[in-house]
Formats: C-alpha cells, structure tokens, sequence
C-alpha cells in the first residue's frame, strides 16, 4: 500500500507540472490553454527524436526540449494568443483546442498511432531503497524533479519581483496594472515558462509512459478536473491538488480498481457540490 | 401561431425544407442522414452556446449516450427505431440534469472546462462498461425497423428519421422565438440583471441545459440508428469539438448557421475520408484556428450582416448580437493584455 501511494505521488508529479502551467497561464493571461497537453505529448516525442534520429541522451534532452516548446510558446503567445486576448476567453480556449487537434494529427501522421519505446536513461535504471521497499530510481527522480520545481516556482512567486508582479496580476489585474506596473511585459516569459514546463512535463514521461500522439489529449482533461478542485485562478491550490489527485487516484485504485480512471472527476462533482469555487479557489468563477 | 410566423419567411423556410428533402438524392445517403443529425446536434449547442452564453465542450456525453441507449434499445428490446431515439434523448436528458446542476454554477471558461471534464467521464465509464457498451467494439449490428418494416436502406431511413430531425429543429426554433427564449437572452447579455428582475438564473440555465442535451440525445439516437452502430468515438471529446467548431463556423447565436456548418463539416470530413487522407484532426483543427482568428461571425453572421447592411435594415434582436464578430456576452474572467 505503502508502494502504492508512492506510485500516486509519481502520477501526481505530472498533474501537478501540468497543473502548474495551465495555472500562471491561466492567472497571467486569462487563458486556458487545451493545447497544453498537446505540448507535454510534444516534449515525450521531442525527447523521444533526438534520442532515436540524433542519438541525443536524455539529460540534454531534459533542457533542450523544453526550452525549444518555451520558446515555440512564446511565439505562438505573440502571433495569435495575444490577439485573441481582448476577446471572450473562450476564443483563445478554441483556438488552442484547434491547435491541439493540429498537432496531435501531425504528430500521429508522422508517427502512427503505435507508442514508441524510450530507454530508462543508465544512471536511473535500477532501483532506490527507500527503507520500507525498493522503488524505481528513475521514478524516484521524477518524483524529485516536479516538487523541486514546484518548490522552486513558489520561491520565485513569493521572494522575487517577478513572481510578486505575477502574482498582482494574477488577483488584481486592473488594479495592477494601475499601479503603473508593466504587466504586458511578463505576459509572454510567463506562457512560455508554462509550455516548457508541459513539455518538460513529458520528457520525464517519455521513458516510463507510452510515448503516442494521443498522449496528452485524454491527460490534459483529468488535469483539467484537477485544476478545478483546486480552484482555477489559485497556482498553490492547481499543484496541491496535482498531488493528492494523484494519490487519492491511486489508492482509490487500489481498493476500487473500477473506478481508476472515474475517481477524479467524481471528487471534481463532490468538490463542486460543496465548494463550487474549488478548494483554493476564489468566487469569481461562480456565475 | 408557430405557422403564421414560420410563414413570415417563407422562402428561406421553403429552401431549407427543399433542402432537407432532396438532400439524399444529392448526395451519398448516409452522408445526407449524418448532416441532417449533425445539423440538429449544432442547433441543439447553439441554444445554449448562442442564445444562453454557455459553451458546453462535454455534449459529446448526451449525443454519445444516446447513441448507446439507443441502440440498446432496438438491439436489445427490439424496438421500433421513433421508441429507441425516444429513449436516448430522453438518457441523454436525464444525464444532463446532475451533470448541468453542477455546471451552471460556473460561468464562462469554468463552464466550458467541467462539462468538458464531466464528458470525459462519460466517456471512461462507456469504455469501461464493456458488458453493456461493447467497450471498444461498440454495438454493432443495431436494427432499424418500423413495425416490421424494415429500413436498413439509408436512403429509406433518411425519410424515416427526417420528421423527427424536423420535430427537433421546430423544438429549437420554437424555444428560441418564446418567453423563455427572450429570458434565456437577457441572462446571456446580463445576467445580473435577469436576476434582478426576478428571474432565477441558474434554473434557466439548467432547463436550457437539459433541453439542450435532450436535443442533442435526439440527434444522436438517430445517429447511431441509422448507422446501426454506436461507437466511442460518439462519446469523446473530439466529438464535443467538433459540434462547437460547426456551430462557430455557422456562426453563434445564428441557430441555422449551425446547419451550414453541420453540412460543410460533414461534406468535408465525408470527403477526406474516402480519399484515405489520414489527419483529419489536422484540417478540422486548422478550420478551427482560422474561424476562431479571423471569420468569428461565421457564415450565417457575416451573410446576414452583408444583407443588413444592403437593405439598411436592424439585425433582428431575436437573433443574437453578433455583431462585432463576439457572441454577446459581457462576462469573462481576467483582463488579459
């Protein structure tokens, strides 16, 4: 059991990279990306790429590619997300919902619809002794990377100029822009940051999941629910939340196997029933 | 009543009528049936996209449920087809009760993401329920037959489901053109308002879900009766997309632009698949981004504004403002740059 809530927290490392990504775009720019597990596919098949075409390992891989999908966020954020920006949110929601159909058929055009094996990389292949059982080094490590940038994220959000301007915009956007701060500025760094952390996000999946076009698709809208129990709008809620939906997942798994993939979005309903706003969230989303 | 206003235009009605007649002779049978369930499932959306503000992304679940139910129905109990497709849209509006009392107390983009959310289970629990749904094979071999007559020629069920399609769209337009209808505009372009005038909101909104869904369940019974089979494809998300993009090509809040995006959607997809191009995903997304980035009236917005603007005449208040190119609908969370 012990194993299996580890398992859970290893799940719940991705829905909180992904979590976390979805939350400062959404908090910055109003905007909720679908395209977003699209890119965490992206960056599975990136790695996956230079592995197999280029012979580019996976540690280079784990720096290179999200920073290539960060910038390639940062464009797409100037070219289209910005003009949309003006609008109704939901335009920008369809646009990258359509994106998101363009890359996932682009990508399973190239590549089939088959999973494509990615090697544990040496350094991770065996296991850890964790005490009370052995576990997986790589999954050990995955573990490790999400809550050090998660931890990371909150000290830059809390200790930093950057972060408290984030954070203004993301509660207060009028009247932070009022107080003469230039938020445009750090609209665009702050998507990119989001994509990379998403295609990050599946680097780290590629050696332990299925690497397929239709990776990020079905993954994307359970974080979806996640970040609604957390409360949209609330960055510490979305990767809280990450976490123990994972765990809960699992366990849940464990004793009620039936409902392993449904789990999520009966909390979702639960949560909604009794805090309509999510956990962490705030009242603007009530209507 | 309903008569002598439909009789107010009747050449448009006249068309359309002509239309959805000789629609099977004009093109591949099957093709004419899925434009004419399609055409009903974006006018169902657009009720609630168009004319109440709220874009549901999860109406996969009621299309995609009734085509279960549905043919559950005739391939288990053997029933005459109207009984099945009764039967679904009326799954799909009881499933649309818990899931859109959930829902309606989000606004805007929250809106969109738990009902797409809810959809998604929808979908997990008919993959999952494989005793009953087949899992991934799906029902197949469904009947259609009507008092042992039998309808298996698609050309001959077109005509055998086009009452009920148009009993459906007689449904939207009434509901559109009635006091509830205005209701569900005012709460659309403000709903703070509406509230203050004493209309309770959320009810509304939850009667133009349900009505919604249970349209939608119709569209789809008929759907997977006359294919014969339901698949999972009908309960996933790319199916709840895909009837938002013919809506917002067609142009939200138009109610018959749906229609014309139904048909050129369908047309399109019909046509790609048969000359075995692989990546529809990858055309139907880049429709999506260029309506969405640049064509946000849509077909029927931007020919009725060119007419307007021709006969100097008013958009009708009836049917939506859409005037600058976004649905009315004044709310949104954040202010992005």
């Amino acid at each position: 059991m012990l194993q299996q809530a580890f398992n859970g927290l290893v799940g719940g490392a991705f829905y909180a990279l992904l979590a976390l990504g979805l939350a400062v775009i959404f908090g910055m720019l109003g905007v909720v990306n679908f395209a977003h597990g699209a890119f965490y596919m992206l960056g599975a098949f990136g790695s996956y790429v230079l592995l197999d075409s280029f012979g580019v390992n996976f540690w280079i891989a784990l720096v290179a590619v999200p920073v290539a999908l960060g910038l390639a966020g940062t464009v797409l954020q100037r070219l289209f997300i910005r003009r949309l920006a003006p609008l109704d949110p939901l335009y920008n929601f369809l646009f990258t919902f359509g994106l998101a159909l363009i890359l996932q058929d682009l990508v399973k055009r190239e590549y089939g619809v088959q999973s494509q094996p990615y090697p544990r990389p040496d350094l991770l292949a065996g296991t850890v002794d964790l005490g009370l059982f052995t576990y997986p080094a790589y999954q050990v490590f995955v573990l490790a990377v999400s809550v050090t940038l998660c931890l990371l994220v909150w000290l830059v959000l809390t200790r930093t100029r950057v972060g408290m301007i984030v954070r203004a915009a993301t509660e207060r956007p009028e009247l932070t822009r009022a107080l003469g701060i230039d938020v445009g500025r750090w609209v665009t760094p702050v998507f990119g940051f989001g994509i990379a952390l998403a295609g990050l996000a599946g680097v780290l999946a590629a050696p332990m999941r299925a690497v397929n076009p239709l990776m990020g698709g079905d993954l994307i809208i359970t974080v979806f629910a996640v970040v609604v129990i957390g409360g949209l709008g609330s960055i510490f809620g979305s990767v809280a939340a990450g976490f123990a939906i994972g765990l809960v997942s699992a366990l849940g798994n464990l004793y009620v196997p039936a409902l392993s993939q449904t789990l999520v979005f009966i909390l979702m309903a639960a949560v909604l029933l009794w805090r309509p706003a999510g956990l962490f969230g705030r009242e603007e989303a009530l209507s | 009543m309903i008569l002598s206003r439909l009789a107010a235009r009747p050449p448009l009605l006249a068309a359309g009528l002509f239309l959805a007649l000789a629609l099977p002779w004009m093109i591949y049978p099957p093709v004419a049936l899925d434009i004419a369930c399609w055409a009903l499932f974006a006018a169902a959306l657009d009720l609630l996209l168009g004319f109440t503000g709220l874009l549901s992304f999860g109406h996969a679940a009621f299309w995609g449920t009734a085509t279960y139910v549905s043919g559950l129905i005739a391939l288990r109990a053997g029933l005459p087809f109207p009984v099945a497709v009764a039967g679904g849209a009326l799954a799909a509006a009881l499933l649309s009760v818990p899931i859109g009392y959930l829902s309606v107390r989000l606004r805007g983009i929250y809106f969109a993401m738990v009902t797409l959310a809810f959809a998604q289970m929808v979908y997990f629990v008919v993959n999952q329920w494989r005793d009953v749904t087949g899992g991934e094979n799906g029902l197949q071999g469904v009947p259609r037959e009507l008092f042992g007559l039998d309808l298996s020629d698609s050309f001959v069920f077109y005509y055998a489901g086009l009452p009920l399609i148009l009993a459906g769209f007689l449904a939207v337009w009434r509901v559109v053109r009635s006091p509830f209808g205005r209701v569900l505009m005012s709460i659309r372009d403000n709903p703070a308002r509406a509230q203050a005038l004493g209309y309770p909101v959320q009810r509304y909104k939850l009667l133009a879900f349900v009505l919604s869904a249970g349209l939608s369940g119709l569209a789809g019974g008929l759907f997977a009766l006359g294919h014969g089979f339901a698949s999972l494809e009908s309960v996933y998300w790319t199916t709840s997309g895909q009837v938002v993009m013919m809506v917002v090509l067609g142009g939200i809040g138009t109610l018959w632009g749906g229609v014309i995006g139904a048909g050129l959607v369908v047309a399109l997809n019909d046509y790609l698949v048969t000359s075995g191009f692989d990546g529809i995903g990858i055309v139907t997304g880049t429709i999506f981004v260029l309506v969405v980035l640049v064509f946000r009236r849509g077909i029927w917005g931007t020919a009725r504004d060119l007419v307007h603007a021709r006969t100097g005449r008013r958009p009708d208040p009836g049917q939506g403002d859409a005037s600058d190119g976004t649905p009315a609908r004044p709310e949104g969370v954040g202010s992005p740059v």
